[in-house]
């Protein structure tokens, strides 16, 4: 290994704010982007009280996390489970939960559940499961909601999976959702701001053409799901301007496995801010 | 790079704090606090133990390619790295087939002695040649342990010659199990932590390591295991989903559990991060990623001479 690269690697890992445990400084902004309340009905949460949850993310730094609700997925009183989920976050949040709430666009009247999102709820983005609520994303339906949530400016997050097919409950199994629709769609809305979770390590793989389009198109992604040595430094390295941001993809995975993915990867301090908070800016703010 | 200037680099990491925030306080290195669950400090004092790895980074060599690995591996405090089947993987391997991809660790023991430990790779339906190889790479070679994947089920016959010489052989037997869709998924050769537990009956007193305990049924796995004492539960190669460990822990007691990450599919910190922030003591997290996999395998590193 040559000197200077080790020296410099070593440099970013020391800026690095990647405390395990209590008293972990938050001195700069750390969004998590993939969190969610609530029981996924096939497994017990450590999250007894929401307080709890903003207590870990806090312990290691995060100063905001975009939530949503495990209720969003099978539940079809959607105005409901927002109106829960808005109100969590406001009470029991401490600042750092920030909602994202849930539409359906198979739904009747989907569109005033958008509406109630954004101008109720002020929420500032979406989350949605096509996997479970029964569409694809080149369903005509779901060209409409991406189109209206341009319109009023709300980030759209797809979660791609929610678990790994393999380990699925047989009486509740979903397919994972492919991005292949979406170009021409962001193509054809140009307000359209986009973010897939918890993507296969398929699509992540940074030779995947598919990936570097939706990355020229400023499509983002997060990296609760992204496997292998060094997966993210790998990545970054792969796909240039792909936007990644930080996703722990918790309760349902344990918050540190996406934590000490940093660590994994020698990244630049201008990657590692772009991970920690710039890339999720960037995504609430607008298109390249 | 020459192993001088890697070794020069390695010392100079030494020096780094992983946990570089809380390193910038002299409270960074304190002790943590006795029946603590929470890991504050250096992750390089855990000295972890990987008891599941495979040498997949970029390299001209597998020598090269375990060097790009030890450099990662340093990263996230990883010591020492149980290493099989280099690939190209077959599902069900030839002769021939598994003796290249023993050779490739091999190549790598040469140079890598300090920080990895070899597992031969065989496949028990070539049982002659399975015992032959266990010869080579073991009885006569640098290897402490064995891995079987998915070239024949483990409750089959042919798996009792090789079960029974590496008993002699002190070697540890890390078997690949999986349960896909309730085990309608899986391949046709996979096995599951029911079947290992079949082999475990018929063996009593040789331990047996349940790779990925089933995978992403882990409970089905764990309680599959549960009345087999020597039988230890692999964490590594899933999705780290939330429950496993304390799962694990409840059901096994914590000195069955292993640490083991499946890299280079996985990442280290995927699968170190579930046992960092499980709720399990810390003296259970210590045992998990270090100490109980040294216990296992000091009988073969005695038997060899390795020091550990």
């Amino acid at each position: 290994m040559e000197r200077r690269p080790f020296l410099a690697r070593a440099a970013a890992l020391a800026a690095a704010p990647l405390a395990f445990g209590a008293g972990a400084p938050a001195a700069a902004d750390f969004t998590d982007t993939n969190v969610t309340l609530g029981d996924w009905p096939v497994r017990k949460s450590w999250v007894r009280h929401p307080s709890d949850l903003v207590a870990r993310l806090r312990r290691h730094g995060i100063t905001a996390a975009w939530t949503a609700s495990f209720e969003g997925v099978l539940h079809s009183d959607l105005a409901g489970a927002n109106a829960r989920l808005a109100e969590t976050c406001s009470r029991d949040g401490a600042g750092v939960l920030v909602p994202f709430g849930t539409v359906n666009p198979t739904f009747p009247d989907w569109a005033d559940d958008l509406r109630r999102c954004h101008e109720i709820h002020r929420m500032s983005g979406l989350r949605l499961y096509p996997g479970y609520h029964g569409y694809t994303l080149d369903d005509a339906r779901f060209a409409r909601l991406l189109e209206a949530a341009a319109r009023r400016g709300l980030l759209v997050q797809i979660a791609l999976t929610l678990e790994d097919e393999r380990s699925q409950n047989p009486a509740l199994t979903s397919p994972g959702v492919t991005a292949a629709p979406l170009p021409p769609l962001l193509a054809q809305f140009p307000g359209a701001r986009v973010q897939l979770l918890n993507a296969t390590s398929r699509l992540l793989a940074s030779a995947n053409p598919l990936l570097a389009r939706l990355a020229g198109l400023g499509v983002g992604v997060e990296l609760a799901t992204l496997e292998g040595v060094a997966g993210l430094e790998n990545l970054l390295a792969g796909v240039p301007g792909l936007r990644v941001a930080f996703g722990s993809h918790t309760p349902y995975f344990y918050f540190e496995a996406a934590l000490l993915k940093l660590q994994e990867s020698a990244l630049t301090p201008d990657q590692l801010q772009a991970v920690r908070s710039g890339h999720a800016q960037q995504l609430l703010a607008s298109r390249p | 790079m020459n192993r001088r200037d890697f070794l020069h680099a390695g010392a100079l990491a030494a020096t780094l704090p992983f946990a570089a925030g809380a390193a910038a306080s002299p409270d960074a290195a304190r002790a943590p606090a006795p029946g603590a669950t929470a890991w504050d400090g250096d992750l390089r004092n855990l000295g972890i133990w990987d008891v599941h790895a495979h040498v997949g980074t970029p390299g001209a060599t597998p020598a090269k390619r375990m060097e790009a690995l030890v450099r990662i591996a340093d990263r996230v405090g990883v010591e020492r790295i149980c290493i099989c089947m280099s690939p190209p993987w077959h599902y069900e391997p030839t002769p021939e087939q598994f003796r290249k991809s023993n050779d490739d660790v091999l190549a790598i023991l040469k140079e890598w002695s300090a920080r990895a430990f070899g597992f031969v790779y065989l496949n028990p339906v070539h049982a002659k040649a399975s015992l032959d190889e266990l010869e080579r790479c073991v009885a006569d070679g640098p290897m402490i342990g064995i891995k079987l994947w998915v070239g024949t089920r483990a409750n089959r016959a042919e798996l009792d010659p090789i079960v029974r010489r590496a008993a002699e052989l002190k070697a540890l037997i890390l078997q690949h199990t999986w349960i896909k869709q309730r085990g309608k998924g899986n391949l046709p050769q996979e096995s599951t932590p029911m079947e290992l537990a079949e082999l475990s009956a018929r063996h009593p007193g040789v331990p047996l390591v349940c790779g990925h305990t089933g995978g992403g049924d882990w409970a089905l796995g764990i309680r599959a295991i549960r009345e087999r004492p020597d039988v230890r539960a692999d964490l590594g190669g899933g999705d780290p989903v939330y429950g496993e460990v304390e799962m694990a822990v409840r059901e096994l007691g914590a000195h069955r559990v292993l640490y083991g990450s499946d890299v280079n599919g996985r990442s280290f910190s995927s699968q170190i991060g579930r046992v960092l922030g499980a709720d399990i003591s810390l003296a259970d997290k210590k045992l998990i990623l270090r100490d109980n996999l040294r216990t296992l395998l000091l009988p073969a590193l005695q038997r060899k001479g390795y020091k550990a």
